[in-house]
């Protein structure tokens, strides 16, 4: 842990060297969450509710999956770009070295200026809480933070399952995006819009649904059941697939030679 | 060589025509890529509808399109998604610009700013030309609303290539303006970000136009972004006809002669001053 932090402030210190260029990557990424956000506020402007859900649910289901994915690319970010890591020979270096794999490939890459899409989506959070109609009690802010948790570490999860597949193709596997990039944007709307047969795949294969749409039913008082806030945990459980997944690729796994 | 070829040579543009023809072979390589986009787009398209269609179900009297012609329009965007977005640019003519590598162009007896042209419009046709046939064939074997429908008419059906074209082209013209000013400023990132929001918002990319509050939608119809993607996709179905048809075309034609004014002008601009930096 003392290491991560030393790594993060080595990234921390090395991107304040570049301060223009942070500064433009940041307001990049500020104004790529802001338009997809007015899409949803545009929508929701014309049309009172989407599916029973009203304007202040959404910007709820929003706001829960852009910070959890934003929290995700800013740590989990070595993996997005795995494959440049395993082409320039950056991979083979971690591996002579004493430390766990995955520990240097997070430590290899943080992403601080998707920091930015954090801070907008944990705004609108911050709006949602302080303008909704839902009384929040200690369980219920305890479930948004299992919330956050639960789709950051399901994210992470993604795209370790992402890094995984780079072993055997070496090139980064577009379609990987339907699940991460579409993923996010699935979640903008709560995920039951989508039709039941969606929905079951998002809470059984990949538990999109888990930490994005039950519990937030809970949130809602849609229904009393305390077991609907507890389902964020399903993410927890996914990482280990994905974990055996790349453990799988990393035994299979045969250096580019350069 | 054939009739046009012949006439290309005239006007002095065989050169580009056949740089345009080895950078779409060269393009037309990346299959397995194209496959994977396929998917992906496929997927994305359906996301969109059964969002829309959420939409529609409960409010439908709010919609501000015919559902089947929405269903049309996400699904030709998906298609064609390679001629109309905001961002597809040749990533090396940026890095010859900041390199200073484009004094070896420079070198060569032809107008950049053609040539240019020319290379970005065959890097998004072969892109295109790979994806768009498998995801319109699967989207016209779909239900109704939900799949792509025959056009309204075949005249619409006419007007429609009309726009596409003219459409490819304006998002040529404007990549063309982000190239050039690189020239000025050297990090193009900022500008960049910036017209892609832009781009975004107002071309009918996140949300077709009709769906924006009305003040703004008025303003956004003027803007080149509307002629960048949101006009060819609504013609096809008839959304836009008539006088609104005929201004829309006009709209995208001023907007592509401006552009194209200006790339050149800032282009010629840009080159007698240019300092070329290190060696």
């Amino acid at each position: 842990m003392k290491l991560y932090f030393r790594y993060l402030s080595i990234h921390l210190r090395g991107m304040m060297q570049h301060k223009l260029s942070f500064l433009l990557s940041s307001v990049g990424q500020l104004l790529n969450g802001a338009t997809v956000l007015l899409g949803v506020y545009f929508m929701m402007r014309r049309f009172p509710t989407v599916a029973g859900f009203s304007y202040q649910e959404v910007l709820l289901c929003y706001a829960v999956v852009m910070s959890a994915f934003s929290l995700a690319e800013v740590f989990a970010r070595g993996f997005d770009t795995f494959s440049s890591m395993i082409g320039n020979g950056e991979f083979d270096r971690m591996l002579v070295r004493p430390r766990s794999a995955i520990f240097q490939v997070l430590c290899a890459r943080l992403e601080l200026t998707r920091g930015m899409k954090l801070l907008l989506s944990l705004f609108v959070l911050a709006y949602v809480v302080a303008t909704g109609n839902i009384t929040w009690d200690g369980t219920r802010i305890f479930g948004l933070i299992l919330m956050i948790l639960g789709g950051a570490l399901l994210f992470s999860g993604l795209f370790l399952v992402y890094a995984g597949f780079c072993f055997f193709t070496l090139e980064g596997l577009e379609f990987m995006n339907i699940f991460t990039d579409g993923g996010r944007e699935m979640g903008r709307y709560p995920v039951s819009i989508y039709g039941r047969r969606l929905l079951r795949f998002f809470t059984f294969i990949v538990p999109l649904a888990c930490f994005q749409y039950y519990p937030f039913l809970y949130l809602t008082g849609r229904t009393d059941d305390i077991r609907f806030l507890l389902t964020p945990f399903a993410c927890f459980l996914f990482l280990l697939p994905c974990y055996l997944f790349w453990r799988f690729g990393l035994r299979h796994y045969r250096s580019t030679g350069s | 060589m054939s009739a046009g070829e012949r006439l290309l040579k005239r006007a002095g543009l065989y050169k580009y025509w056949s740089l345009f023809r080895i950078r779409l072979l060269n393009g037309l390589q990346y299959r397995a890529a194209a496959v994977a986009g396929m998917v992906t787009q496929f997927f994305w398209g359906t996301m969109e509808i059964l969002i829309f269609s959420a939409f529609y179900q409960g409010n439908p009297e709010h919609f501000p399109m015919q559902m089947q012609a929405l269903s049309s329009y996400i699904w030709l965007q998906q298609a064609f998604l390679m001629l109309f977005d905001g961002w597809s640019c040749e990533q090396q003519i940026f890095e010859l610009i900041t390199s200073g590598n484009v004094a070896y162009e420079l070198c060569r007896p032809v107008d950049l700013y053609k040539l240019w042209f020319a290379r970005s419009a065959a890097f998004r046709l072969s892109r295109a030309a790979l994806r768009f046939f498998p995801v319109l064939a699967v989207a016209s074997l779909l239900p109704a609303p939900y799949g792509l429908s025959l056009p309204e008419s075949p005249a619409a059906f006419g007007f429609f290539l009309l726009s596409m074209l003219l459409g490819f082209l304006l998002n040529l013209s404007h990549i063309m303006l982000l190239y050039i000013l690189t020239f000025f400023t050297i990090d193009s990132r900022g500008v960049r970000m910036l017209t892609s929001a832009l781009h975004d918002l107002f071309s009918g990319a996140i949300i077709p136009l009709p769906f924006l509050p009305g003040g703004l939608r008025a303003v956004a119809e003027w803007l080149p972004y509307a002629g960048m993607q949101n006009m060819p996709l609504r013609v096809y179905s008839g959304d836009i006809a008539g006088a609104a048809l005929i201004r829309g075309l006009l709209l995208q034609l001023f907007w592509l002669l401006i552009f194209c004014a200006l790339g050149k002008w800032l282009i010629h601009k840009a080159l007698r001053r240019a300092v070329i930096q290190g060696g």
